[in-house]
């Protein structure tokens, strides 16, 4: 019983990291039709930044309200990141579909050997608040504390883009955009401020995981970003484009899956029954659990 | 005679390598219903997109569009509607997902005061289904709802395509009664295939065959011709519950371009 709830909790806390990931992923290819795979330097971007600030900006610290700091630092480095690569390298580029995937992945690896050429290669140790280090008995189970401030994290992130969708003016224009693009513009909406917007949602919600993904796995490395974007576009397309509740529910599934697959299995098996969903979703209801409607 | 509204001048449009359109040209009157006809895939519905810069990219448009003084080719889709070109699509495209209360209040505008009590007045049903979700809306109330997201807002030309498709009889003399009201007040070039529909509606008629302007001149001048409406459109006005009287032997004033020769030539 103890091991399921921890292998349940931790699935979660890797679903929280995925769904972090694909959130912003599935809005951007739902709204502006990019498929952006630069989005894991956005992740990357998050957690260096945290690092750094953590070491080196004046009030940001390993823990305490100095923690908060570094993460807001990292947020905002993400988000200022994304909003650069949408409205520079990608604006140009609408339904360019091609010259968009060279583009981001060109920049993907560009920004992965920026990173390893400033800080290296290899991982460090990320600065965490101490508690992130110790676990939490729930029902008997020893859950790390840095499992449960992700999924806490992601259920903020998931509640706050929900509200944003159901009752701003923005999100609005994103359901509807999500919906018929064209449509929107023709009742004369400047739809590109709301592929701006997406992108920095996106690039914020990714890196807040790269900040607290780091924290969850005590080391930052250049790799990280790139690795869970593969999981993250799988989530997406198990989710349906668009819906971020239908991520939400695909990020839930993989990461459990994934989790107690490695374990009563071999390990690695996880990963293959994940991409084995990934073909039954797609034989069985290509459009993904939620389609392509924005759900609020 | 009083400026047009809107003047379209050796229009061309090419998509994907087909000439869509070959130089077409016309003008909407600023008042009434100027309906544009023509066969299947002549090019109506590539004619208004054009207009309202709706093109797909992989698209080529050359010519002149002007509303008033206003050039519109070079202007971005928001900015036209903006400026007052309204713009209902054809298979109306509500946004299935959102209810009916989220697609009007879309098409709000900053700055301005939404017209409900006039988009209401025409379509009280509306009012009544705000909180339901448009995808669960009968065809007739979309196409209402479709209208009314445009109405919520001054026009200085409403482009309106294929109102009436798909939907049932009852339904598309409503359709046709609320375009007429609307008429009244703001000029409406109008793609429509169903002549019943035409007649009650419009004053001005263009005709498109195979891209081209094929006829343009009085419609109800138009639809008196049976020969010629048969050529043109595929349909004769006596199909259309046209009654028959002495107007059949009427020689309509419009005028009849190289296009239309060609057409009934190949027929």
């Amino acid at each position: 019983m103890d091991a399921i709830i921890l292998l349940t909790l931790t699935g979660l806390g890797l679903a929280a990291l995925y769904f972090l990931v694909a959130s912003g992923l599935s809005l951007v290819f739902g709204l502006a039709d990019v498929l952006n795979f630069a989005h894991g330097l956005f992740l990357g971007v998050g957690a260096y930044a945290t690092w750094w600030a953590a070491g080196n900006l004046p009030g940001a610290g390993p823990d305490g309200l100095g923690f908060v700091v570094a993460v807001a630092f990292g947020v905002a480095a993400g988000t200022l990141m994304a909003v650069l690569v949408e409205l520079v390298l990608i604006r140009p580029l609408y339904s360019r579909t091609i010259e968009q995937v060279l583009v981001t992945v060109g920049l993907s690896l560009a920004g992965v050997a920026l990173l390893q050429a400033t800080w290296g290669a290899d991982a460090r140790p990320f600065p965490r608040p101490a508690w992130t280090r110790e676990v939490t008995s729930i029902f008997g189970a020893q859950v790390p504390n840095g499992g449960l401030l992700l999924i806490v994290a992601a259920t903020l992130v998931l509640g706050a883009i929900l509200a944003f969708l159901r009752w701003t003016r923005y999100g609005l224009i994103i359901r509807a955009g999500v919906e018929n693009r064209e449509m929107v513009t023709a009742l004369g909406i400047d739809v590109r401020k709301a592929f701006t917007l997406v992108f920095a949602i996106g690039g914020a919600a990714a890196a807040l995981a790269g900040a607290l993904g780091s924290v969850y796995f005590g080391t930052v490395s250049p790799q990280q970003g790139g690795s869970l974007l593969i999981f993250a576009f799988i989530v997406v397309v198990i989710g349906g484009m668009g819906s971020v509740v239908g991520s939400a529910y695909a990020a839930v599934a993989v990461g459990l899956l994934q989790q107690f697959v490695n374990y009563y299995g071999t390990s690695g098996l996880g990963d293959i029954c994940v991409v084995a969903l990934l073909a039954v979703v797609l034989l069985l209801r290509p459009q993904g659990i939620a389609g392509k409607a924005v759900t609020a | 005679m009083s400026e047009p509204v809107l003047t379209v001048e050796d229009l061309s449009v090419r998509i994907a390598g087909l000439h869509i359109l070959q130089g077409v040209s016309f003008t909407v009157a600023p008042t009434g219903v100027t309906v544009l006809l023509g066969r299947n895939g002549v090019g109506k519905t590539t004619t208004l997109r054009a207009v309202v810069g709706l093109t797909p990219r992989n698209g080529e448009v050359r010519g002149t569009v002007r509303m008033g003084a206003q050039s519109l080719l070079s202007q971005r889709t928001h900015r036209l509607v903006r400026g007052g070109l309204g713009y209902v699509p054809e298979d109306r495209c509500v946004f299935a997902g959102l209810t009916v209360a989220e697609n009007l209040r879309l098409a709000e505008r900053r700055g301005t005061t939404p017209a409900y009590d006039r988009v209401f007045a025409l379509f009280p049903e509306l009012d009544r289904r705000s909180r339901q979700r448009a995808g669960s809306l009968s065809g007739g109330q979309q196409q209402m709802l479709a209208i009314g997201r445009v109405l919520l807002n001054d026009n200085r030309l409403l482009l309106v395509d294929e109102p009436t498709k798909g939907l049932a009889p009852k339904v598309v003399t409503e359709v046709a009664e609320v375009l007429e009201r609307v008429a009244e007040s703001v000029p409406v070039l109008l793609v429509e295939q169903n002549l019943a529909v035409v007649r009650r509606l419009a004053r001005d008629a263009v005709v498109l065959a195979a891209g081209r302007v094929a006829w343009t001149g009085d419609a109800q001048e138009l639809l008196l011709e049976t020969a010629l409406t048969r050529s043109l459109l595929g349909v004769g006005s006596a199909e259309s519950h046209q009654p028959a009287g002495p107007g059949a032997d009427h020689q309509p004033a419009g005028q009849r371009t190289a296009a239309a020769s060609a057409l009934e030539d190949g027929s």
